[in-house]
């Protein structure tokens, strides 16, 4: 191994741990300070995505090929396949994490008017236990269900 | 100001698990980490399965069950969106056409997408990519002539029959394994010349049904979603 290939790889090796570190931190950020649930929701897949980069790059070898035999060579050295094979399934579930999420927000949205925790949980809070919000019914004639109706109006 | 403590707290928060994960990474020599698992499935993988894309050989080679789970939580989230996306979106609002651009570029893209689509499925075992990829792409191929003109929907009995028998596809593989007196989901069919479109035995039409299904599964889900945004 020349010592050119090991310097790139601490470089790389340094960015692509310090960009997984700084997707997860974005994306926790987003999930603890932010009120929007959109926002919370595009953060669970930031720190997805900075999972998955974390993952695929220990797999990294310097001067390795990606694991696919070309030609019948069997004898260069190759990354890592197990991660990445790890990963593939990750983003596939992640894909269907973030479908559902984003179904439970599109509900959200029309049942209370609005995506902030703040305002969800105040109504939450003005609601009697029993009356749980079956969509569409238990709000009607709330300030929510009216800024719907205005909303779509406009 | 009660938003202040929560934004000094989430700060605090952060630095701390920022500190945690540098610290960790540390410990992790990149390049160099201490598993020894890849190399030996690298050297062994080509002779036992006879696919050349290793990623392929790990996946539905050695643990072709979990990828049938896999499979199974993709359909369930489908459906527990679809479940809640059902009767959504009251008030309907008339739908936009796309405009002519939008439209011209939809049906000019939807063969190549298709093409595109079939082809990184089928050669999942030799190039990168394969019946996820592949079926992410059949899924777009289908959805965009859906933003272009809205008013024609997905057929969603369709996509859901495809879905089906893709599904029961994958199983009846797995079983046939057992007929040849195997593991359940062991590839059979003989491994073929490395490097071979007819290769890797039973691998590729387990890729095959795994992009159908993802194709149709996205295919239906994204479509229910733009079924109900384009209302509320």
């Amino acid at each position: 191994m020349s010592p050119d290939a090991l310097l790139v790889a601490e470089y790389l090796g340094r960015a692509l741990y310090g960009g997984a570190i700084l997707l997860i931190a974005i994306g926790i950020y987003a999930m603890v300070a932010r009120y929007n649930l959109m926002r919370v929701l595009l953060g669970l897949a930031l720190v997805e995505s900075g999972v998955n980069l974390f993952l695929v790059a220990i797999g990294f070898r310097p001067e390795a090929a990606a694991p696919i035999i070309v030609g019948g060579v069997t004898d260069v050295p190759m990354v890592d396949p197990l991660p990445q094979a790890l990963v593939l399934t990750a983003i596939v579930i992640g894909v269907g994490v973030l479908a559902l999420a984003a179904a439970l927000l599109i509900r959200v949205k029309e049942t209370y008017g609005t995506l902030d925790t703040r305002e969800v949980a105040k109504f939450l809070a003005a609601e009697p236990a029993d009356a749980a919000p079956a969509a569409g019914t238990a709000v009607a004639g709330t300030p929510a269900r009216e800024t719907v109706n205005a909303g779509s109006a406009s | 100001m009660h938003g202040y403590g929560r934004t000094t707290a989430s700060l605090l928060f952060l630095a701390g698990l920022v500190v945690m994960l540098y610290a960790l990474f540390q410990a992790l020599p990149f390049g160099a980490a201490p598993m020894q698992v890849g190399q030996e499935i690298v050297s062994r993988a080509p002779g036992e399965t006879g696919a050349a894309n290793i990623v392929t050989a790990i996946l539905l080679g050695y643990r072709g069950f979990d990828t049938l789970g896999e499979v199974t939580i993709l359909f369930v989230a489908a459906t527990a969106a679809g479940l809640i996306l059902s009767g959504a979106g009251a008030g309907d609002l008339p739908k936009a056409p796309g405009g002519f651009i939008l439209k011209a570029a939809a049906d000019l893209l939807f063969p190549f997408l298709v093409v595109l689509g079939a082809y990184i499925i089928l050669h999942g075992h030799l190039t990168p990519g394969g019946g996820f990829q592949g079926g992410a792409i059949m899924a777009a191929a289908f959805f965009i002539p859906l933003l272009a003109s809205p008013t024609s929907p997905l057929n969603h009995s369709t996509a859901a029959l495809v879905e089906g028998f893709a599904g029961t596809a994958f199983i009846v593989i797995g079983l046939a394994s057992l007929m040849w007196g195997e593991a359940f989901l062991t590839p059979f069919l003989g491994k073929g010349t490395l490097g071979d479109l007819f290769s890797a035995g039973s691998l590729p039409l387990l890729y095959l049904a795994i992009g159908l299904k993802v194709g149709s599964e996205l295919a239906g889900l994204m479509a229910r979603i733009v079924e109900v945004g384009g209302k509320s």
